[in-house]
């Protein structure tokens, strides 16, 4: 079944064309924000005694409810040879258990009127059914049951290799900017594992074996590993006797052991070109920048990371920032770019790049377009941003926060991810106090630190030429 | 206008919040209070108040979709809906704002806008947080916008240039180029059928947009629906002063549009291009939203291909065969017969394969209709996930615009469940056969060897 969202987020979202810098704020008492009792701070944290974490929110606007069960496996859990496992391990867990046969899982939350789907990213495999709240406990039954047993013949891991096969063809192959994009990763990074495209190369899809899903799904589906969140029309307590019930019951095993494949400093630009099908250049720079460790760490890298989400904001936060008016809409003298987009993504369990990318305007070479977008973090490290640029970005984070709570899903992801980072569920407003507090020199100080040629890596989509 | 089914592609988180929602049997159907009324300006408004978060969001419906576009304007709606972003005049006390001036004034609010065009509707949506001060701020500036747009040239200008790169670009994807002669064929010379182009661009400019905005944004026919953390009074006074500007418009009544007409024959389209997948693609005109046989229609269509993984289609084309990861039916009740579509991608070596299977699988379930296993493990879906239909702010938006959009009865959602309660199997049966004439489709096949 189908790892949509998180292809689409992570192998699509990523493309240069779509990235935003959205960090995912909380609400709090700046200037616009309205005073209410922010989200994530209600939802309680518990671990039963296998190792198990349980997050549960309760949100009682409407008689729903939505389970999402978090396994800390991603495709950077993968070893080489074997790239795609964890999203192929996504699919078999839709394949059956002792009790359950293939395909009745979604059958059942079907009849209960849910909806069930599950994604993989780099870091994280997730699965998730909306039901009717009352079905919670059934649906919370079913998911423990196949995190404990999933089971399938060889014939449905071959049966479903070649729906997998479909998709990597959909989803990459038939795209040039995708494809472009997976050697940019792979050029990216050379010892961490973010280097392998998460739905895995052709040749590994194809030489890939049962026994090999098997493995995996033994080694990283343990408790300890694992964290179920329930938003929605629940009890705290209720959902705690549940979760005791269902999934208290599966033995404890120890966490694999993860080795650390940091990634060399780089000391030099790298390019690729990727040929394709497309009508037009696509430009896209990646650089190594510093990572937040946590909301409330305060040494100099976590500092630096949280400045530069302001400074991806005051880039492209709105159609008015900088990026937008001065290379789309040609403030610089002439247009240079069609399209344009910054982003820096914070949460991730391995190294971040701060990405600027675009699409050259007719006559304007990628050369040009690369060096517009540096002359633009020159201009913010020699120039500074102004208190309004960033009460502008921070506003639109706060109105979000408030927004997104309209969302049982969008509500439950971003649990999620804090626990997959090792974060607290408040991780929102701790961030939000942080990124307040930032100022426009650090801002400042942040565009004329870290992007340095030296740490940049470029990739370059081109048409191919006629013949 | 919206597309019903449920795309088990990277679409399947947005499309799947749409019908898939309730009913353990015996659980009550909690639809929400619509509040209805109907203003002086002949302004037709639906609210649900919603106290929960401190949040707003308003969406205003205008029937200015790209079905009222000039055949040699095709597009003209869409840049209209565009273009109102682009600055406005002077207005009232308010100075101008340029169209950078105006993004700053939305993002210092918090507050979202947009502007839309589909077949039928020009939709305005904005969303807002509701603390008092801030509504006010937010509904001063969309007042003034909607009331003195700049329809700026020289924004139309830099705009066209990316819409024609955009096409462009899009002329070099197979699932772009496949769904233009799918289209094409299906609609012929409805106005549903009208594409964009460079050419048809070219022939638009500002003045043209706000020429189209003066004849359609009219209050009289305008439905505006409203769901969140505001009262029944301040929400009335909200649609007044948005809508005020368009007294000047007036209110005449607009052309009628003709219907969608049936297909005379089948038709085979083969595309030779070099591609990873085959795109196959097979269709014909649906059905409108108020046609009698709409909610059988829906559960015909989900038990085809509209319900994911439980659907027909995927057990046989993906689970059983593997032949594709993304297969699904859709269609698109509007105010006239949108088009009905299957679609599915698969290797070219395996086209052949799939587009006989799936033809075959079409032609059975229209020639035997569903089984009653069939029937009831849809009817029980759909009852039972009403409620996950309407639990945001954002679904009840939807839901409550659409029931306003096609005059529908405000107990709709009320009675919704038990209607589908009382579908009986000849009855879907024969919906289906009224609709759908397997002979008579349209299939693009688009990519690869021919099969």
């Amino acid at each position: 079944m189908a790892s949509f969202a998180a292809l689409a987020a992570l192998l699509l979202a990523p493309l240069p064309s779509l990235a935003q810098a959205q960090p995912a704020p909380a609400p709090e008492q700046v200037a616009t924000a309205p005073s209410s009792a922010s989200a994530s701070s209600a939802a309680h944290q518990s671990t039963l005694a296998n190792g198990l974490t349980l997050i549960v929110l309760p949100d009682r606007r409407a008689p729903t409810a939505l389970q999402m069960l978090w396994v800390r496996a991603g495709s950077m859990d993968e070893v080489d040879g074997q790239s795609g496992l964890a999203h192929v391990v996504e699919h078999m867990l839709f394949k059956g258990t002792p009790t359950v046969p293939e395909g009745e899982i979604s059958r059942l939350v079907a009849a209960m009127g849910g909806r069930d789907n599950a994604f993989v990213s780099r870091d994280v495999t997730s699965f998730h059914q909306q039901i009717p709240a009352a079905r919670l406990p059934d649906v919370m039954r079913l998911e423990a049951d196949r995190f404990a047993h999933n089971t399938w013949p060889d014939d449905a891991f071959w049966r479903e290799m070649q729906v997998i096969k479909e998709e990597r063809r959909q989803m990459v192959e038939e795209s040039a900017q995708a494809r472009m994009f997976e050697v940019f990763m792979a050029s990216a990074w050379l010892a961490h594992p973010y280097r392998r495209p998460i739905v895995g190369w052709m040749s590994d899809l194809l030489s890939l074996q049962p026994d090999d899903a098997r493995a995996f799904y033994q080694r990283w589906y343990v408790p300890g590993n694992a964290a179920l969140v329930v938003v929605g029309d629940v009890d705290v307590a209720q959902v705690r006797a549940w979760a005791e019930r269902y999934f208290g019951a599966i033995p404890a095993r120890a966490v694999p052991e993860r080795k650390p494949q940091t990634e060399p400093e780089q000391r030099g630009t790298r390019r690729i070109e990727y040929i394709g099908r497309t009508d037009r250049p696509l430009l896209v720079m990646g650089y190594k920048v510093p990572q937040l460790a946590h909301p409330d760490a305060t040494d100099a890298a976590s500092t630096d990371a949280l400045a530069l989400l302001l400074l991806a904001g005051v880039l492209d936060g709105h159609s008015a920032a900088r990026l937008e008016r001065q290379l789309v809409q040609g403030a610089v003298g002439r247009r240079v770019a069609q399209e344009v987009s910054a982003s820096f993504g914070y949460l991730g369990r391995g190294p971040q790049l701060f990405l600027l990318s675009g699409t050259p305007a007719p006559g304007v070479s990628p050369a040009e377009l690369e060096a517009a977008l540096v002359a633009e973090i020159a201009r913010v490290a020699r120039e500074g941003v102004s208190e309004a640029e960033l009460r502008r970005v921070r506003n639109q984070w706060l109105a979000a926060e408030v927004f997104q709570r309209d969302s049982l899903f969008a509500q439950a992801r971003l649990l999620g991810s804090y626990w997959a980072q090792g974060w607290p569920v408040d991780s929102s407003e701790r961030l939000m106090r942080r990124l307040s507090a930032v100022t426009p020199q650090q801002v400042q100080a942040v565009a004329a630190r870290h992007f340095s040629p030296q740490r940049l890596t470029v990739g370059l989509l081109l048409p191919e030429q006629a013949p | 206008m919206k597309t019903l089914g449920l795309r088990c592609g990277p679409w399947a988180v947005i499309l799947g919040a749409m019908w898939l929602a309730l009913a353990v049997p015996g659980a009550a159907q909690a639809a929400p209070a619509i509040e209805h009324w109907v203003q002086p300006s002949g302004a037709r408004v639906h609210l649900v108040q919603t106290a929960a978060l401190p949040m707003l969001d308003v969406q205003i419906d205008l029937d200015a979709g790209s079905r009222r576009d000039p055949a040699p304007q095709a597009g003209l709606a869409q840049t209209t809906a565009a273009l109102l972003r682009a600055g406005v005049q002077a207005h009232g006390e308010r100075a101008a704002l340029d169209e950078n001036a105006l993004a700053e004034a939305w993002a210092d609010l918090g507050a979202q806008f947009s502007a839309s065009a589909t077949r039928d509707r020009l939709s305005l949506r904005l969303r807002t947080l509701t603390q008092p001060d801030l509504l006010q701020a937010t509904q001063d500036l969309l007042a003034q916008q909607l009331a003195a747009p700049a329809f700026a040239a020289p924004v139309w200008q830099r705009e066209r240039q990316r819409w024609v790169a955009r096409w462009q670009q899009g002329q070099t994807e197979p699932e772009v180029l496949a769904e233009q002669l799918l289209h094409a064929a299906v609609y012929g010379a409805h106005p549903y059928g009208q594409q964009a182009r460079p050419e048809t661009w070219a022939a638009i400019e500002a003045e043209h947009a706000r020429a189209f905005w003066q004849r359609h944004a009219q209050a009289c026919s305008a439905r505006v629906t409203l769901v969140g953390a505001i009262s029944r009074e301040r929400a009335d006074a909200l649609v007044r002063e948005l809508l005020a500007g368009w007294q000047g418009h007036g209110c005449t009544a607009l052309p009628p549009v003709p219907e969608v007409q049936a297909l005379a024959q089948g038709r085979l389209i083969e595309q030779p291009f070099a591609v990873a997948q085959t795109q196959i693609l097979i269709g014909q005109p649906g059905l409108a939203r108020r046609d009698p046989d709409f909610l059988a229609f829906m559960v015909a269509n989900q038990i085809l291909g509209g319900s994911g993984f439980s659907s027909r289609l995927m057990q046989e084309v993906r689970e059983r065969r593997g032949l594709t990861y993304d297969i699904h039916s859709r269609f698109v009740p509007g105010r006239h017969a949108g088009a009905f579509v299957v679609a599915t991608t698969t290797q070219p070596q395996r086209a052949a394969q799939a587009l006989a299977l799936v033809q075959e699988e079409i032609r059975r379930f229209v020639a035997d209709g569903p089984t009653q296993a069939e029937m009831e493990h849809a009817q029980a879906a759909l009852i039972n996930g009403f409620g996950l239909r309407l639990d945001s702010n954002r679904e009840l938006l939807q839901e409550v615009a659409a029931l306003a959009w096609h005059d529908l009865p405000l107990d709709d959602l009320q009675t919704w469940g038990a209607r589908v309660a009382a579908l009986e199997r000849a009855q879907v049966h024969r919906a289906l056969q009224r609709v759908l004439q397997p002979e008579r489709m349209v299939t693009v096949v688009f990519g690869g060897p021919a099969p």
